[in-house]
């Protein structure tokens, strides 16, 4: 099972779901070869390409694939000053897509993660199990222990109360990843030969209350729902942490659905990771936040927002004044980051001019 | 004598270990005394004839201690083929050891409850007669005793949610993001295991969906997150005894209990309990394999009038058990469990005597474990 998925080509043509409502926002700095093998999957999909780096590098995309292409200079020009808070040579650049994208889903998407096998040899539709996942209720605010109850030969298992089963959005859908696992530098460094072999065949909601480490690398989500909390913060050239872009997001997205009343969920898909990036290289980039997160994530679970924040761009302007007062402490970059989180906002809402939409209730 | 006066402990095996004898190892050898922990199978017996049950299990069971307790309830005799090492509780066993009063509470599937009070061992593996070893998507038979135990005896993680679920298993570990605090876990006190074929459905999903039987394997075992409440299934469960023991407790019975699984909830209620405990006392519960195989039994629309009783209970209970808060000073178990049972008490006994009579169920358990249960009560963390 750790080999991609070859002849893809060959498969069955795809019922295309959302195919008007859902953009693929790619960032990348090298090239978009890794399209071909998604080709019978997203090419009836709109593409985003985010180009980090050299602005004056041409992106070759495949044939036949329908998209805009932003690089550095695209970003400058359309946000102006607010262009500050988007990251320069790191992948975190992808949250622009994101912002300029009118779409109601978003699926995002790592150049290096090519199509998997499920058990039974067949190619992996990463594309069509997310929007599952989004079109399907989660169920935070009691643990089904067969899963998702949602999904074909699944259900609520006895004891669940009834009252709970309609469930709630689902905001986001978190894919998983066989063959390079995400670690981190030192796990990277301890483990450099281990690979991810295990297909676990579920789909759970993550409970309210709980935090989880979000990797950005084949991530899907509802923008309606939930797109401002999708904020990569502030990573790479010029900051003193990298790795952590989508981390951020994920923890501030769980701290706001919990608050709404959305859910996010983890496991299926799985899509095939083919690239280990240097682990010293990423040791010099995530070393402070190994010592951050430690301070990051009690911050993240005592986080309460008032009941007056209910809409999603209320609740991150919040937690981006908690960040200031709790967090400047722990490092001058916090606050930076701070003043970053709410030209992120700024910008998105001048970007999304229909206005703040009251997004779920306020828990 | 040493055996049979129940004295040889884990411990003092050690030591005789230690001594480096022969005669001590050919005789070790002999009684086939297992060194490692030796879990310990309450089975209850709701059918007379376990034989078939018995065998299936029989080359994954026949290395432990077995304590088979039989429903009190039940009139014909038990057939329990040869071969295993085991003690049998019976009606008058009960009474004797909790009086005749008080062996009331331990019919039906609270049977099971009797084995896990009696026992001695550390650990305990209870898994209904209806289940079968299950085969993995290798077409392996799955020894879900072993599972339980690795379950058990690895830790925990309920602070911080893993996106590859268990980080102690082959293959696998915490990823980037996890802290590394946190990462040393906390001791698993609870694993729940689930099931293949006919799964743990109320009666009216499975009368809805009557053909409907989970075929799906799911390769993973997951710590539930701290405060996070699940319906914890009898069926296929194991915990650490000397840790939580008292918190797994027959107690609330529904008026029309009967004697299929969707026609109870005691199971769903004590899982709640033990839950709320572990969440207080900084103990894991984990989730997910082993699998047994669970067959067809019963019919979901006969049993439908009888559980409806059970599925609108949940209403209440799910609410009532997310907002329970143990106070500092709770620190065993037991005491743990007293708490929950006043609180029970007080809010709601009010509202159906049903939930008051299972508040005095607790707090009559706490006494009886500290009575027949346990040598010395242990704090929990």
């Amino acid at each position: 099972m750790a080999e991609p998925a070859t002849a893809t080509q060959a498969a069955a043509p795809v019922v295309a779901l959302l195919k008007d409502e859902l953009d693929i926002v790619i960032p990348t700095i090298r090239n978009l070869d890794f399209l071909e093998m998604w080709r019978p999957f997203f090419q009836p999909y709109h593409l985003i390409i985010v180009q980090d780096g050299d602005p004056s590098k041409t992106i070759k995309v495949p044939e036949g694939f329908d998209y805009e292409l932003y690089n550095r200079n695209d970003i400058n020009r359309i946000l102006g000053p607010k262009a500050s808070c988007i990251s320069f040579k790191d992948s975190a650049c992808r949250c622009f897509g994101y912002m300029v994208s009118k779409k109601k889903y978003i699926f995002t998407i790592d150049d290096d993660c090519f199509v998997a096998k499920d058990p039974s040899g067949k190619a992996i539709n990463a594309l069509e199990q997310h929007i599952k996942n989004l079109l399907s209720p989660s169920t935070p605010f009691f643990f089904n222990t067969l899963y998702d109850p949602f999904r074909e030969g699944a259900d609520f298992v006895r004891g669940y109360p009834f009252s709970l089963r309609e469930g709630v959005p689902t905001a986001a859908s978190h894919g998983l990843w066989l063959n390079i696992p995400d670690y981190d530098a030192p796990t990277q460094l301890v483990k450099p030969l281990e690979r991810n072999t295990r297909y676990v065949d579920a789909v759970l909601t993550i409970p309210k209350g709980t935090l989880f480490p979000m990797c950005g690398m084949n991530l899907a989500f509802n923008r309606e729902l939930i797109g401002p909390a999708m904020y990569f913060g502030l990573m790479g050239d010029g900051q003193p942490i990298g790795r952590y872009d989508d981390m951020w997001a994920g923890w501030c997205t769980k701290v706001i659905c919990d608050h709404l009343g959305l859910g996010v969920k983890t496991g299926l898909p799985y899509i095939f990771h083919s690239k280990a990036s240097n682990p010293f290289v990423n040791l010099r980039k995530e070393y402070k936040g190994i010592y951050w997160q430690e301070e990051i994530i009690p911050f993240f679970q005592q986080a309460v927002l008032p009941k007056d924040c209910t809409t999603v761009q209320k609740c991150y302007i919040e937690l981006a004044k908690q960040v200031k007062e709790k967090l400047s402490k722990v490092d001058p970059y916090f606050d930076k980051l701070a003043d970053a989180m709410v030209t992120w906002i700024e910008a998105w809402d001048e970007l999304n001019p229909t206005g703040p939409v009251p997004n779920g209730k306020a828990a | 004598r040493t055996l049979r006066a129940g004295k040889l402990t884990e411990r003092v095996l050690k030591l005789f270990i230690a001594t480096g004898k022969d005669e001590v190892f050919s005789l070790i050898q002999a009684l086939n005394i297992q060194v490692t922990v030796t879990p310990v199978l309450p089975t209850r017996a709701l059918r007379p004839d376990l034989t078939s049950f018995m065998n299936e299990w029989r080359t994954i069971f026949s290395r432990f201690h077995l304590i088979i307790v039989k429903d009190p309830d039940l009139k014909e005799e038990l057939k329990i083929p040869e071969g295993f090492n085991l003690d049998v509780y019976k009606k008058p066993d009960i009474d004797r050891v909790v009086g005749t009063s008080t062996s009331t509470i331990f019919s039906g599937y609270s049977c099971r409850y009797f084995g896990y009070l009696v026992s001695r061992k550390k650990y305990i593996i209870s898994v209904d007669d209806d289940c079968y070893p299950a085969k993995d998507n290798k077409g392996i038979l799955v020894d879900a005793v072993a599972q339980h135990i690795t379950n058990l005896t690895t830790p925990a993680t309920p602070f911080f949610f893993n996106t590859l679920y268990d980080p102690f298993t082959e293959g696998a570990d915490f990823v980037r993001g996890y802290p590394f605090s946190l990462r040393s876990g906390v001791q698993c006190a609870l694993s729940c295991g689930l099931w293949l074929n006919l799964a743990d459905y109320d009666a009216p999903t499975q009368a809805l969906k009557p053909e409907e039987r989970n075929s799906r394997y799911v390769d993973a075992v997951l710590t539930v997150p701290a405060r996070t409440l699940m319906p914890i299934s009898g069926i296929n469960i194991a915990f650490n005894r000397e840790v939580i023991g008292p918190a797994l407790l027959p107690s609330l019975r529904l008026g029309g209990e009967g004697k299929f699984r969707w026609e109870t909830m005691e199971d769903i209620w004590s899982g709640m309990c033990v839950k709320v405990v572990c969440d207080h006392l900084g103990l894991g519960v984990k989730t997910g394999m082993p699998y047994v195989w669970r067959n067809d039994r019963g019919d979901a629309i006969a049993s439908l009038r009888k559980e409806w009783e059970g599925v609108k209970l949940m209403e209440e209970v799910v609410p009532f058990f997310q907002s329970v808060r143990l106070s500092r000073e709770a620190t065993t178990t037991e005491d743990c469990v007293a708490e929950v049972a006043n609180v029970v008490k007080e809010q709601l006994g009010t509202k159906d005597p049903m939930f008051a009579r299972a508040a005095k169920a607790m707090l009559d358990w706490v006494k009886l474990w500290k009575s027949v249960g346990s040598s010395t009560s242990s704090p929990g963390a």
